[in-house]
């Protein structure tokens, strides 16, 4: 009998599935006994206003230097909390997993969630699990949901940018689409770039020092940067100007993007955030983020110009003015 | 040298942008410079050249995209291939929301094809190595700059023994267009700058007998900010002073012989033939057919599929697009019905086509 992989029996909610949240799942993951497992968890809450989000996880391929699907899973539903300024609290994960996937694989991906959910301060507090046959899945999907409180006064919003405001980013731009697409089978890429996918609420807890001066957070996942800020410059009504100089881009990721003809300005990021600060208040954004280590190479890459139908337009390192659209189609499939 | 930033200094850019203003001041008519390459196209747009240069400089593009040029016809068939069952086919990715006459090869891949996208036509051989059951067709669309390892990978197949590798070859050729271009009445250029990558490979002297018929100047250019913007002072220098020759600006990659060995690469694996181009129609000797003695690498007489009936998409202006008579603003398709996300014409989705370019850039 095969005791290393998944077999469709592990997703029918009998025996077998117990058997893999005794042996696997739960000592990888939770902090709930079996005795103490029910369909949902209760949570204890003092009243106030909660955060929820969801996401999935189809990332490909599921290692990839500096992460897996596990751990960016993890991050990405803490800094989708964050970025509403809030305080990540608990989050459920559902996989999916294809008959045959290996068991040593799985462990690998549970053991970095864990790692990651303890950095950040989220406990994961409710899972399940289903199996699909061999074929119909790809080794493994993940989606999650989670919850944090928001404890802060604050709007920030994506509507909340205002003329005037500089635009702030934690870090250089491009280097988790860049890792995984090196890690794809088929391009045998050695950039030395690892993906920068991190929990960034500590950072958020930090800017909240702002207060009023802090205006919109988003993270610049899919799309990149170039897309998250024209999604932002159409909700505040604004024009966006960038400065392409001040871009931080490591050398590594401006390498390949010229080999394969790529624009890191729409490549995804899993650790930055892009804060849009009242103007007074950037130097003091700026410094601390720098003071912070998901922040040592933070950066102000622009302004808001004037009011708009929302627009988003670049000073080009030669000096010329070039527009920067929403990305069209799929630059990169399943880089996250 | 850091090749990656010092042909992108802001300081040399600055300069030749002040020589290009001090030298056409006053002039009445603007100079028309026309490129023909679908990478200086984007280069122009990408570093906002156009804002660096004074209202008597007009930089236009003529039929530089080679996806763009390929008539609908080849795309069509290349759909046909891919509904075939078991044949894989590979392509660069701008081939994928290029629309044929119904379909697409992105929408055929979610219907069920596969179609796989590669960096390299020695990937698809890859391909064809590690699924012998299949058949691997590579979708051979580029100008002179690609036509070489093209021509390699069907080399490279030849030597493995490989009886399931073929190309759909739609290879395009330069200068001719050109010639079309500077006879055409309709059509007024004071200069061209020369495709960089295409003229490594068939020499700058390739230009010459066009600017001794015409009498236009013609630079070959490099894709840099500081490439094309000296290349433009040079053309800018002609035109004022009445010359016309032919010069390399791109000095450090192109020769006036060219590249000799990728030259035979071509003359043994692929011959000229009478090719269509969209906008333009038939030009004698302008494409590249597989050579007799490698057919049996030809996708197109290899395996016959029914193709369907030609659809041209009215309205569409993509070929006086491509001869530089008309821009993407002047097109009342553009933006409108004709976007990125639903594109009308090729020139829209085509990594260097025009009008991708104006919306991705210039709006």
């Amino acid at each position: 009998m095969d005791n290393d992989i998944i077999l469709l029996g592990h997703g029918s909610g009998g025996k077998l599935s117990h058997q893999l949240l005794d042996d696997l799942i739960i000592p990888l993951l939770s902090q709930t006994p079996s005795a103490g497992q029910n369909d949902a968890a209760v949570l204890e809450f003092k009243g106030g206003k909660l955060a929820f989000t969801t996401d999935s996880y189809v990332v490909d391929p599921i290692f990839f230097p500096g992460g897996n699907i596990g751990d960016l899973a993890v991050n990405g539903t803490v800094n989708d909390l964050a970025m509403m300024g809030a305080r990540p609290l608990y989050m459920g994960v559902g996989l999916i997993l294809e008959e045959g996937f290996a068991k040593s694989e799985l462990s690998q991906i549970l053991a970095s969630m864990r790692t990651a959910a303890d950095a950040a301060g989220i406990a994961i507090v409710t899972g399940d699990t289903k199996v699909v046959p061999k074929g119909k899945g790809d080794r493994i999907f993940i989606n999650t949901s989670g919850i944090g409180v928001v404890e802060h006064g604050l709007r920030i919003d994506g509507a909340a940018g205002r003329v005037g405001d500089k635009v702030i980013v934690n870090g250089s731009i491009g280097d988790h689409g860049i890792a995984v697409l090196s890690a794809r089978e088929g391009l045998e890429i050695d950039s030395g770039i690892r993906s920068d996918s991190a929990s960034l609420n500590g950072l958020v807890g930090e800017l909240l020092a702002l207060s009023g001066g802090l205006h919109v957070l988003r993270d610049p996942t899919r799309g990149g940067v170039a897309t998250t800020l024209k999604e932002i410059a159409i909700q505040s009504g604004v024009t966006i100007m960038l400065d392409e100089e001040s871009l931080p881009i490591n050398p590594g990721v401006r390498g390949v993007c010229s080999i394969l003809g790529l624009d890191p300005l729409y490549v995804a990021n899993e650790g930055k955030l892009l804060a849009l600060v009242a103007p007074e208040r950037a130097e003091e954004a700026l410094r601390i983020m720098r003071q912070h280590p998901q922040g040592r190479d933070a950066a102000i890459i622009g302004e808001l110009t004037e009011v708009s139908d929302g627009r988003v337009q670049m000073k080009t390192s030669v000096g010329g003015v070039r527009g920067v659209e929403m990305l069209a189609g799929e630059q990169l499939p399943r880089i996250c | 040298m850091n090749y990656l930033d010092q042909f992108r200094d802001k300081e040399l850019v600055r300069g030749l942008s002040q020589r290009i203003r001090t030298l056409t001041q006053g002039r009445g008519k603007p100079l028309t410079f026309m490129e023909v390459c679908g990478t200086h196209t984007m280069a122009i747009y990408q570093y906002g050249l156009r804002t660096l240069l004074p209202p008597e400089v007009r930089l236009i593009s003529g039929p530089g995209c080679p996806v763009c040029v390929t008539p609908n016809g080849y795309l069509d068939r290349a759909i046909a291939l891919c509904r075939q069952p078991d044949l894989i086919i590979a392509t660069f990715g701008d081939m994928m929301r290029v629309p044929g006459s119904s379909s697409s090869l992105m929408v055929e891949r979610a219907k069920g094809a596969e179609v796989r996208i590669v960096y390299s036509p020695l990937d698809a051989v890859r391909i064809a190595v590690k699924n012998p059951g299949k058949r691997v067709v590579f979708l051979g669309v580029g100008f002179e700059t690609t036509a070489p390892t093209i021509a390699g990978s069907i080399l490279a197949a030849k030597a493995l023994g490989l009886g399931n590798y073929f190309v759909l070859a739609s290879h395009k050729t330069m200068p001719q267009p050109m010639a079309i271009l500077s006879a055409d009445p309709e059509i007024s250029v004071d200069g061209y700058l020369c495709p960089a990558h295409v003229s490594a490979i068939i020499g700058a002297n390739a230009y010459r007998p066009l600017c001794a018929e015409y009498g236009i100047p013609c630079v070959v250019t490099g894709f840099e900010p500081t490439d094309v913007m000296q290349g433009v002072e040079m053309l800018v220098r002609q035109a004022l002073s009445g010359e016309s020759r032919v010069e390399i600006q791109y000095s450090r990659v192109v020769r006036w012989e060219g590249n000799l060995k990728a030259q035979a690469i071509l003359a043994e694996v692929f011959t000229p033939f009478d090719a269509d181009w969209r906008g333009i129609g038939v030009l004698p000797g302008s494409g590249l057919k597989i050579a007799q003695r490698y057919q049996a690498f030809d996708a197109e007489l290899a395996i016959p599929v029914a193709v369907e009936e030609l659809k041209e998409h009215k309205g569409c202006l993509c070929g006086e697009m491509l001869k530089g008579k008309v821009s993407p603003f002047d097109c009342p398709l553009f933006g409108k019905s004709c976007t990125p996300e639903s594109p009308i014409g090729a020139c829209m989705v085509s990594s260097e086509g025009t009008c991708a370019a104006a919306y991705k850039y210039a709006r």
